[in-house]
């Protein structure tokens, strides 16, 4: 066993071994991404950031009943609501802190109206603390921005809910 | 008494009661919509389906008596197949709006059909649409919710005696309405929102504000009458976003008057929150340091005749009872808590409680109102009342102006000479008063500020002296006060001495530049337009008339600011709670005169909160007993007739939502005016 072993050392098996394998790979597909260049699929239930969606006739659907901020386990969100002019309820401040959310989805599956999501995007990296409290027109924002992706993502994940 | 066995329970209970009151008895839990305690039974709402042996189908148990050897059953199959199914025809109608009805996290029916409903719908039609009726600036309505259990319309009718509400259409049609679109105009229009088990009746200042599940709930105590009523103080952050009632048997019951439930948005508005000084005819900002500094400058300069000091409608025990340690102890008598020029408590403390109590007014048979309106003045005690009248018929007669007590009352007249009649056996009521058994009569206090005050005052005692309404275990005389200071004011002596100056002298001194120096703790009813040459303090809590005309101002703390003590027009100490902290630089009332006293050289001997309740008690033995009545011995008095004037009583109150520096600061107060006071005034004006 012990002459085995110092053949195999002074001839460089081991060495040999791994170039074999590096040699074997050259033939099979990658699995690393370019990435900023290229990303890879995303499941429907994938939960990056959050949006505030509208309906198609632009109507806000958020209608204050803090189902969400009352569900969210990092307590992220914060609501203020009042009486709009025409009567009907809906918030004055919906802010969420992403630095405190910890992107668990509860929110959306406490949503009765589907107006808070968490859509496909994972980009939004800042640089200071501060752009991270987002306010509902930011949300909002994310929502016209990201409705065709979401919309697809629910219609998707439809039948298993 | 019946005995029954619920549950396989065995229970004895009063004959008479019903089978839902027997379970509740038992500690056994009946779901309910129609049916409420203090209401009459209305049994429409079927969820209170109980099983009873040999009765072939489910009985109400609310409108169900007890009857002796009777089996209820509760938790059976066939019940909670029933429950469903009532459930189930609730909810055909009841739209699916939880998330924006304001009642959603407190609902009745969200909670008993989570409870007993069934797990889902089986119903694809269209439901019924109702028009919302419009109930005032109070109350906010959804008539979709609306399930029908009427106890609104029982509300109205029995407790508040204004029987605006109704229901027309039968079946599916039926609707709640006040039948012409009017607002319901009634003081305790508020608990309309307490009482209804859904979502059809909200309040209106409090929409879409917060979710109960957010609030911090604080327990107090009311101060914007002398009820003293038992409140939660529900806040979000350093806000007051709703008042509610309490139960408190012995005051409130489970009500609350509109001005002590919708007044709290006045708490947020024209507030002090810094200190000021006049400079150069301007009130500008300063600091803690420098107004005290300038304060306590203007106290050592003054004379202690020349100095005086009036504590106001809304200041608590401890406040007055260090201003009055401090004005002591610099040698002055010149204070006074009474502000509208009352002369009332010199004498024990019977005088000038209400001794009846609040509880047995609901007792008495024959109630005689001087110059009081107790519907402005005293919502909860005109309820009482009214409870009275619908109970044991009791009977009401009035001096004073002809009010709309919302029960039935006898007008005398306006003049209190009447009095003198009474006294002397020659006034038809007097015979009336002899047979009474447990007869009571409610004087205002604001009659005893008139110059015959006093006088009044005296002859209301020998009435109740000679009338039978003191005896061993009853006390008839009672006062009516409107001011939640006053009886503790009185109960720690914050009145002027023999040499001392009271309210009125005060401000005839002011008025002719005698007096140097007046400090207000929170009066703001003073007409104080003509007073020259004199250093005006002002501490409160609100940027109202006193602090306009003042010359220091130094911010207080509001009742829901402050661990502080009240009395209650019957006697009974009682204690607030802070629920916020004061607004920007504001303090609490006492730390304010404690600060004082140490810039002036006459250091008080506290220095926590602890420590002055002590002493308030040690000086004062009853503020050794809270929140409850003591009995007070009645000292005869002198059998004098006083001389009365007979110049008619007056109002004490024009504008029941306008009272105080709160409400004169609340925008729902001020709706609530445009909606119910001025319309009448301008009908009067009319007429007159």
């Amino acid at each position: 066993m012990r002459f085995r072993e110092t053949i195999k050392t002074f001839l460089l098996w081991e060495l040999v071994k791994g170039m074999l394998a590096s040699f074997r790979h050259i033939f099979r597909p990658r699995v690393t991404l370019n990435y900023p260049y290229e990303k890879g699929p995303l499941s429907p239930r994938f939960r990056g950031e959050h949006a505030l969606r509208r309906y198609p006739n632009g109507e806000e659907r958020c209608i204050a009943c803090k189902l969400c901020e009352a569900v969210c386990p990092a307590l992220a969100i914060t609501i203020e609501a009042e009486p709009r002019d025409d009567g009907s309820r809906r918030t004055t401040r919906y802010d969420i802190d992403m630095t405190k959310c910890i992107y668990c989805g509860l929110c959306q599956e406490a949503c009765p109206v589907d107006a808070i999501v968490e859509g496909p995007n994972f980009e939004f990296a800042t640089e200071t603390r501060e752009e991270l409290v987002y306010t509902k027109d930011k949300l909002l924002a994310n929502g016209d921005r990201w409705e065709a992706q979401i919309a697809q993502s629910l219609q998707a994940d439809a039948p298993y809910r | 008494m019946p005995k029954l066995i619920i549950d396989g329970k065995e229970i004895e209970v009063m004959p008479g009661l019903t089978i839902i009151q027997a379970c509740e008895q038992a500690g056994i839990e009946v779901p309910r919509f129609c049916y409420h305690e203090r209401l009459s039974v209305a049994g429409n709402c079927r969820m209170c389906l109980v099983e009873v042996e040999k009765s072939p189908k489910p009985v109400a148990s609310c409108v169900m008596p007890v009857s002796e050897g009777m089996v209820v059953k509760t938790q059976t199959d066939t019940i909670k197949k029933a429950r469903r199914g009532v459930m189930e025809f609730l909810l055909i109608n009841h739209p699916l709006d939880c998330p924006i009805c304001d009642q959603g996290g407190e609902c009745d029916l969200q909670d008993q059909a989570m409870a007993y409903g069934f797990d889902r719908s089986r119903y694809e039609e269209n439901k019924r649409a109702v028009q919302d009726k419009n109930f005032g600036p109070l109350i906010k309505t959804s008539m979709n919710r609306c399930i029908h259990c009427t106890r609104c319309i029982r509300f109205s009718t029995e407790i508040a005696g204004v029987p605006d509400i109704g229901a027309v259409g039968r079946g599916e049609k039926m609707e709640i309405t006040t039948y012409v679109e009017k607002a319901v105009a009634s003081e305790l229009s508020g608990n309309l929102i307490d009482i209804c088990p859904v979502g059809a009746l909200t309040s209106k200042p409090y929409a879409f504000a917060a979710r109960p599940w957010e609030l911090k709930k604080t327990h107090s105590i009311d101060v914007m009458d002398a009820v003293g009523s038992h409140i939660r103080v529900d806040t979000r952050g350093a806000k007051v976003l709703r008042i509610l009632p309490r139960i408190h048997e012995d005051i409130n019951e489970e009500w609350l008057a509109d001005k002590s439930r919708f007044a709290c948005d006045g708490l947020a508005r024209q507030r002090l929150d810094r200190p000021y000084i006049r400079k150069d005819g301007r009130l500008v900002p300063t600091t803690w340091a420098e107004a005290l500094a300038h304060t306590a400058q203007a106290i050592k300069k003054a004379q202690p005749t020349n100095m005086a000091a009036i504590a106001g409608d809304m200041a608590d025990v401890e406040a007055m009872f260090a201003l009055k340690e401090l004005w002591v102890s610099l040698g002055s008598n010149n204070f006074d808590c009474r502000q509208n020029g009352s002369l009332l408590g010199a004498g024990g403390r019977a005088t000038y409680l209400l001794n009846t109590t609040i509880n047995n007014l609901e007792k008495a048979d024959v109630c005689l109102l001087i110059g009081t309106n107790p519907r402005w003045e005293a919502p909860l005690i005109n309820a009482r009342l009214r409870k009275a009248y619908v109970q044991n018929g009791l009977k009401v007669f009035v001096i004073g102006p002809k009010i709309d007590l919302t029960y039935p009352a006898e007008y005398l007249g306006e003049s209190p000479t009447i009095l003198n009649e009474i006294t002397q056996g020659t006034h038809p009521l007097s015979t009336l008063l002899q047979q009474a058994k447990k007869p009571v009569l409610i004087l205002g206090e604001n009659v005893t500020s008139r110059s015959d005050g006093m006088e009044i005052h005296q002859t209301s005692m020998l009435i109740a002296e000679k009338f039978g309404f003191i005896k061993a275990d009853w006390n008839g005389f009672n006062v009516l006060h409107r001011a939640a200071s006053r009886v503790g004011g009185l109960d720690i002596g914050f009145i002027p001495s023999e040499q001392g100056k009271s309210t009125r002298q005060i401000l005839a001194a002011a008025k002719s530049g005698q007096l140097s120096l007046l400090y207000l703790l929170g009066a703001d009813e003073l007409d104080l337009q003509d007073v020259n040459n004199c250093f005006i303090i002002y501490q409160g809590h609100h940027g109202d008339i006193g602090a306009h005309r003042a010359d220091v101002v130094l911010p207080g703390a509001a009742y829901t600011e402050k661990d502080a003590t009240y009395v209650n027009t019957e006697g009974r100490i009682q204690q607030t709670r802070m629920a916020t902290l004061p607004p920007g630089e504001a303090k609490e009332d006492w730390r304010i005169i404690r600060a004082l006293s140490e810039l002036v050289g006459k250091t008080l001997s506290f220095s926590n909160r602890h420590q002055l309740q002590q002493m308030i008690s040690k000086k004062h033995a009853v503020f050794q007993q809270k929140n409850i009545v003591a009995v007070q011995g009645w000292v005869m008095g002198s059998g004098r007739v006083g001389n009365i004037t007979p110049a008619p009583l007056k109002d004490a109150v024009v504008n029941y939502y306008m009272t105080d520096p709160i409400s004169r600061a609340s925008e729902t107060m001020a709706a609530c005016t445009a909606a119910f006071v001025q319309p009448n005034q301008q009908e009067n004006k009319a007429h007159g």
